[in-house]
């Protein structure tokens, strides 16, 4: 069966209590801590953050935290302006990059973060996303094409260029991806919504020649028809797009194809 | 087995993460089901409907009119049409259930089976109770 409790070694303990001393600003941060190397249960530590003197999103607190209080908090972060995509994680209930979530803008009481849903934990706030990655190469997401190189680039008409505005922008940050239930029970076979909504991406492109063979490797109970249209990735996506209309359009065209 | 798992298991750390994401490959199927559940639910839409006037209108009926509910030829015809639709819109639905949740393979198989016999001998059933009722046997 789908598993839907954690494996005795994966239980969450009560961790370590981090106060803010003289504080103008206080605000705690509940942060998901799990350690490969030294053999315990994954916890939640507690950390006050004075906001007082923080930046105003939460990748701000996180980095204060790791620079001042426990430098073994451990996070992938680079470019914090929601481009990279490296600092996904589940806050305040929420699949978002930290970067551009701001603190304020979490329900009020402690912030709870968490790694991304459901993946294997590297370390701490460190998912491993080799799978997802593997996914994405999966569907050779280059243009592809029979006709021979032309000598200059090849030219699109504006309109055709619309086609991938709201796909272009996906910065595979895995958001979506972990917040689907279909991704979580069958993550090994289902492409997930980023994975999908990247395939469409060429699958529209007007220059792309192998569109048909695209739809061949899409058509399959478990790589593409596993989304039940739950929406999550299009409620979740940090970078305001909807992977769940890329998976639609799949579908239509596939049925389309066919009559 | 889960991803969490498999990231333990040294074999699959010995082979290339592309080789587990391609897998079998694409079983060029699953639009005929897709698109048959879509169909039978719009179909289900009107069908169901009559369905519920139409048991509505034989409450308190005493069994001879309700055997003539049944027999009116266009009944007969909905009734069946109904049955059929109802059938298989469950069995592509379940199937989608048990292939999500159901992950030890022989349960699924098992499962995925039994749901189909049920269905079958549930519509046969059901096709020879209108069946006989309409044709006066």
């Amino acid at each position: 069966m789908a598993e839907f409790s954690l494996p005795k070694n994966s239980k969450v303990q009560p961790g370590k209590h981090y106060p803010a001393k003289g504080a103008k600003k206080p605000r705690t941060f509940r942060i998901y801590r799990w350690n490969p190397d030294d053999g315990q249960n994954p916890r939640i530590d507690t950390y006050e953050v004075d906001l007082a003197a923080c930046g105003p999103m939460v990748l701000d607190a996180l980095l204060k935290i790791k620079n001042e209080i426990d430098p073994t908090l451990t996070l992938r972060r680079s470019c914090r302006e929601g481009i990279c995509g490296s600092c996904a994680m589940n806050i305040d209930g929420t699949n978002t990059l930290a970067c551009t979530k701001a603190i304020e803008d979490c329900a009020s009481g402690d912030v709870k973060i968490y790694p991304l849903p459901h993946m294997p934990v590297v370390k701490d706030l460190v998912p491993d996303l080799t799978h997802f990655y593997a996914q994405f190469a999966s569907i050779r997401p280059w243009l592809r094409t029979q006709s021979a190189a032309p000598d200059r680039e090849r030219l699109q008409s504006p309109e055709d260029r619309k086609k991938l505005d709201g796909l272009y922008e996906c910065i595979l940050c895995a958001c979506c991806s972990t917040s689907c239930p279909s991704y979580w029970w069958n993550g090994d076979r289902y492409l997930g919504p980023a994975i999908l909504l990247q395939a469409y991406r060429w699958i529209v492109d007007s220059r792309d020649e192998d569109t048909g063979a695209r739809l061949d490797d899409l058509e399959d109970p478990f790589k593409l028809y596993r989304c039940h249209t739950i929406m999550n990735c299009a409620r979740t996506c940090p970078k305001g797009l909807n992977p769940a209309k890329a998976i639609a359009e799949i579908k239509k065209l596939i049925v389309e194809r066919r009559s | 087995m889960s991803a969490n798992g498999q990231q333990h298991d040294v074999r699959s750390q010995l082979r290339n993460p592309l080789k587990r994401a391609r897998g079998l490959g694409s079983a060029h199927s699953g639009v005929g089901h897709w698109w048959t559940q879509r169909v039978t639910a719009a179909a289900l839409v009107f069908l169901a409907l009559w369905f519920v006037v139409t048991v509505l209108g034989a409450l308190h009926a005493d069994y001879a009119t309700a055997r003539s509910i049944v027999a009116r030829p266009w009944n007969a015809v909905l009734l069946v049409a109904f049955v059929l639709t109802v059938c298989w819109h469950a069995v592509l639905g379940l199937q989608i259930v048990i292939e999500d949740y159901v992950h030890t393979r022989w349960k699924e198989v098992a499962l995925l089976v039994l749901v189909k016999f049920i269905a079958v001998l549930g519509t046969l059933a059901t096709l020879m109770a209108v069946l006989h009722v309409a044709l006066g046997a």
